[in-house]
């Protein structure tokens, strides 16, 4: 178990690494931030210098090597943009994130499965054909649509929710949370609906097609044979085994949830990671870029480890073949 | 009695507060300030925020109008020595009193070498302290526009900077964060109350300010809200009060909607073109550069049809120009404001007489988030030239891209937008545009573009006290330029806010949105 921790490790610092280098790749054909921090009439030679004090004129190695030397000592820099240290940036916009993916991830789940084991139950039923529909369009709407749909419905129409931010929030040390307040709770609403949508339609449709293979299965025909209740043969025996892929593929997509959240924190202007993200894309801040396209792939492996350790406890097979003396 | 008195006092107190809170107005725009500083960032978004809490020694008003603000008269001692005499009992806002020393700190940090906002007060040399309320201003020569600069340029306090250890302005490539970046103290119509960075900014009204408010706010909450449709939405929901800016293509849904306007005026911003006039073309397929030719510039102006332009993409907001330059700002002129007419024949007939009657290739370049509907207008701007024959390649980037490519001169015609601001004066141009690239002047020249007659009146008007004798040469520079067809002037483009009905909101040609004379009329 060492081992495998430890070996993770070590390759979480190579993806981190490789992901630092194609990002600093790629900045290259972002353009150039120095026209944001000077004012529109400075001459070349005062674009050349800010140019030169942000190290922009040296080889792009090098620029990585400086970021890469800096980081290491946990220091990311100082935003382009605000001034700002990129780690108090982050640390700042973290909170807004992780509440806004956790609550979209909860619903997946809450929502996803159930519905998923009923259309499975019934397949023939109008209720479950219809979920069937409707999960068509929630996989294949764009989700920035979706946004824009739910914030005219209940914002603009029906002005029952708010159409940007969080709300009011609550410090807690350094986490600020829009759990305790009603404008908090209330401002989540619309934008974790967004971003479950994708997930939780995924969900369903995994959880629907995982269970009639199941189903089918001869252990479950034992089951009934042997007279066991429909409950504990569809909840017990049958929903068990579904969930191995199930958990495989949210885990994946908790990565994803994290990812889309960027478009998410656009529409809706919720103060997290993603929209700090898109703001430095747009200014060509590359400290924060930098800095956040790594911290996102260590969230990755992290996601992936977890869900990695969490096959042994659910799948006994696994534990037995870890076990010494095999 | 006694009793009865205190009661009155306090209905009257609570009447007072409810009355405040009806009047704190929600303002949204596209993005945040970058921060409290304002020396430390140059950007005008920050700039206009930022002085509703600090001040500059003379300001705008909103017909951009300089009046005095922490300076109240001022003379000229020598042409490089100007006398400055400070409004007295002016204080910040944590109680300190405004003096000398304060001007003098805050005038040579907004020219320390750190400090990117030192271009927009050029010649500067030294501020000497002649008592509590008068300082001097030693220029390295003549500066006719030195109040235009001033009016950009606001005053901190010095004992307070000291105390925060902020004397010099926060340099970002250096990696060290400043206190004045996220707390303020100014003598501004609007004390800083809170502020969470790209999620709202609280404001209150300073009941201290020196001046008689024209404005009837309590408060101002601002929200950066990046995507338009979201700004829309929030303004049509009665979430936000004020937008800035309003996407074009949403004003026939605002103003159809109840409750709410489309705030629309001719702006400031100029919109041209450029040419490469350098001896070869980035992206042709001919020998040397028949942008070289005045009579194929002229052919490009006689083939736009600005007016379609102004129709079709514009919605009729935009007003078409034949100058570099807004009605408003000095060196402008009737005569000059006259473009060549449509006439795609005749752009045809030039170009056979240049010897280009098959036309030429040439890169066409744009950005795409940066202007009123840019990528648009020059999409339109691609087939009315290629419909008298010539072959644009239309190159439309973000930004950032885009004015890298002018920087390294890498494109053959580009847009540029011009506001002549924060100086507000032709110069701008002439220093900026028109002049041989040298040194701090041309930065945004066409490449290759040399009139020496422009260039020594450009030099001249830099030094001119006299305002007569300055204007007569910036019209006389400006009309040589436009003889030379050096650049091809488009239009200005529009300003476009929105806002509830109740809001009432004077709007500045130079699309700054000044607070303090917005009222709320519930």
């Amino acid at each position: 178990m060492l081992g495998f921790l430890i070996r993770r490790i070590v390759q979480s610092i190579f993806v981190m690494l490789a992901v630092a280098l194609i990002a600093f790749l790629m900045f290259r054909f972002m353009g150039d931030p120095v026209n944001s921090m000077v004012p529109e009439h400075a001459s070349a030679a005062e674009r050349a210098e800010v140019r030169e004090r942000l190290g922009l004129d040296q080889p792009l190695f090098v620029q990585y090597g400086r970021f890469i030397a800096r980081a290491a000592t946990g220091d990311f820099g100082l935003s382009w943009r605000n001034a700002r240290p990129v780690s108090t940036l982050l640390a700042e916009r973290f909170p807004a994130t992780a509440e806004l993916v956790l609550v979209a991830a909860f619903l997946s789940l809450a929502v996803g499965v159930p519905l998923g084991i009923y259309t499975a139950l019934r397949p023939h039923a109008i209720g479950a054909q219809s979920l069937q529909l409707l999960s068509l369009i929630g996989i294949s709407l764009p989700t920035f649509v979706t946004g824009i749909l739910l914030i005219l419905v209940f914002s603009v129409w029906l002005g029952w929710l708010p159409s940007f931010g969080r709300g009011q929030v609550v410090d807690i040390g350094w986490w600020t949370t829009g759990f305790l307040t009603g404008s908090g709770l209330k401002a989540l609403i619309l934008p974790s609906i967004m971003l479950c949508l994708f997930q939780l339609t995924l969900i369903m449709r995994l959880v629907r097609a995982e269970m009639m293979e199941v189903l089918r299965t001869d252990y479950i025909k034992f089951a009934r044979a042997r007279g066991l209740r429909d409950r504990s043969i569809h909840f017990r025996h049958a929903l068990k085994n579904t969930l191995i892929p199930v958990i495989t593929i949210f885990g994946l997509q908790l990565g994803g949830l994290i990812a889309f959240a960027i478009i998410t924190e656009t529409v809706f202007q919720w103060p997290g990671m993603g929209a700090l993200f898109i703001q430095a894309v747009n200014f060509g801040d590359v400290p924060v870029m930098a800095a956040y396209l790594v911290l996102v792939s260590f969230i990755f492996v992290v996601i992936n480890t977890t869900v990695d350790l969490l096959y042994a406890t659910i799948d006994p097979r696994l534990r037995v073949d870890a076990a010494p003396g095999h | 009695m006694k009793r009865h008195l205190v009661l009155t006092a306090a209905v009257g107190l609570s009447l007072g507060l409810n009355a405040a809170s009806a009047e704190s107005l929600r303002y949204a725009t596209a993005r945040d300030i970058y921060g409290f500083d304002p020396h430390s960032v140059t950007d005008s978004f920050t700039n206009i925020f930022v002085h509703h809490v600090y001040e500059p020694l003379v300001r705008y008003t909103a017909e951009l109008e300089i009046e005095p603000a922490l300076a109240t008269h001022w003379e000229i001692i020598e042409p490089t020595r100007i006398r400055y005499h400070l409004r007295e009992g002016v204080t910040f806002h944590q109680g300190q009193e405004l003096d000398a020393e304060d001007v003098a700190m805050s005038l040579m940090r907004a020219v320390h070498p750190n400090s990117p906002l030192r271009g927009n007060l050029p010649g500067l040399v030294d501020v000497e302290i002649i008592d509590d309320l008068t300082v001097e201003l030693i220029m390295s020569g003549p500066t006719p526009l030195l109040n235009n600069y001033l009016t950009n340029i606001f005053i901190l306090d010095a004992d307070w900077l000291r105390e925060h250890n902020s004397v010099d302005p926060i340099d970002a490539s250096r990696g060290e964060e400043g206190h004045t970046t996220s707390h303020a103290n100014g003598t501004g119509p609007f004390v800083v109350e809170s502020r969470r960075p790209d999620a709202m900014t609280v404001l209150a009204a300073n009941p201290d300010w020196w001046d008689e408010p024209q404005h009837n706010l309590s408060r101002i909450v601002h929200t950066p809200i990046a995507s338009a449709a979201t700004r829309v939405s929030a303004l049509l929901s009665g979430e936000i009060d004020l937008i800035e800016p309003a996407p074009l293509q949403d004003a026939q849904r605002i103003d159809s909607s109840p409750g709410v306007r489309m705030l629309e005026a001719p702006g400031l911003r100029s919109i041209m073109m450029g040419y490469n006039l350098s001896d070869t073309l980035v992206d042709g397929n001919v020998e040397g550069n028949p942008l070289q030719d005045v009579r194929v510039r002229q052919a490009f102006e006689h083939a736009i049809d600005m007016d379609l332009i102004r129709d079709r993409i514009m919605r009729g907001k935009s007003r078409v120009s034949g100058a570099l330059i807004a009605p408003e700002v000095p060196g402008w002129t009737e005569q000059m404001d006259q473009r060549l007419p449509y006439d795609p024949d005749r752009a045809r007939e030039l170009l056979a007489e240049a010897g280009y009657a098959d036309g030429f290739a040439f890169n066409l370049n744009c950005p795409n988030d940066r202007y009123v509907n840019d990528e648009g207008i020059c999409q339109a701007m691609a087939s009315m030239l290629a419909r008298v024959g010539l072959e644009p390649r239309l190159v439309t980037e973000p930004r950032q891209l885009h004015f890298q490519r002018v920087d390294d001169r890498q494109v053959d015609m580009y847009m540029l937008g011009w506001a002549t601001l924060p100086m507000l004066d032709g110069f701008s141009v002439l220093s900026a545009m028109l002049h041989s690239t040298e040194g701090a002047f041309g930065t945004f020249t066409p490449p290759g573009y040399s009139n020496p007659r422009v260039d020594e009146l450009t030099r001249a008007i830099e030094v001119e006290l006299d305002e007569e004798k300055r204007r007569s040469m910036l019209v006389e520079a400006l009309m040589l330029a436009k003889e030379d067809h050096a650049w091809l002037p488009l239009h200005q483009q529009p300003l476009s806010w929105a806002a509830r009905d109740e809001v009432e909101v004077t709007q500045s040609a130079d699309d700054l949105v000044r607070l303090w004379y917005a009222r709320i009329n519930r």
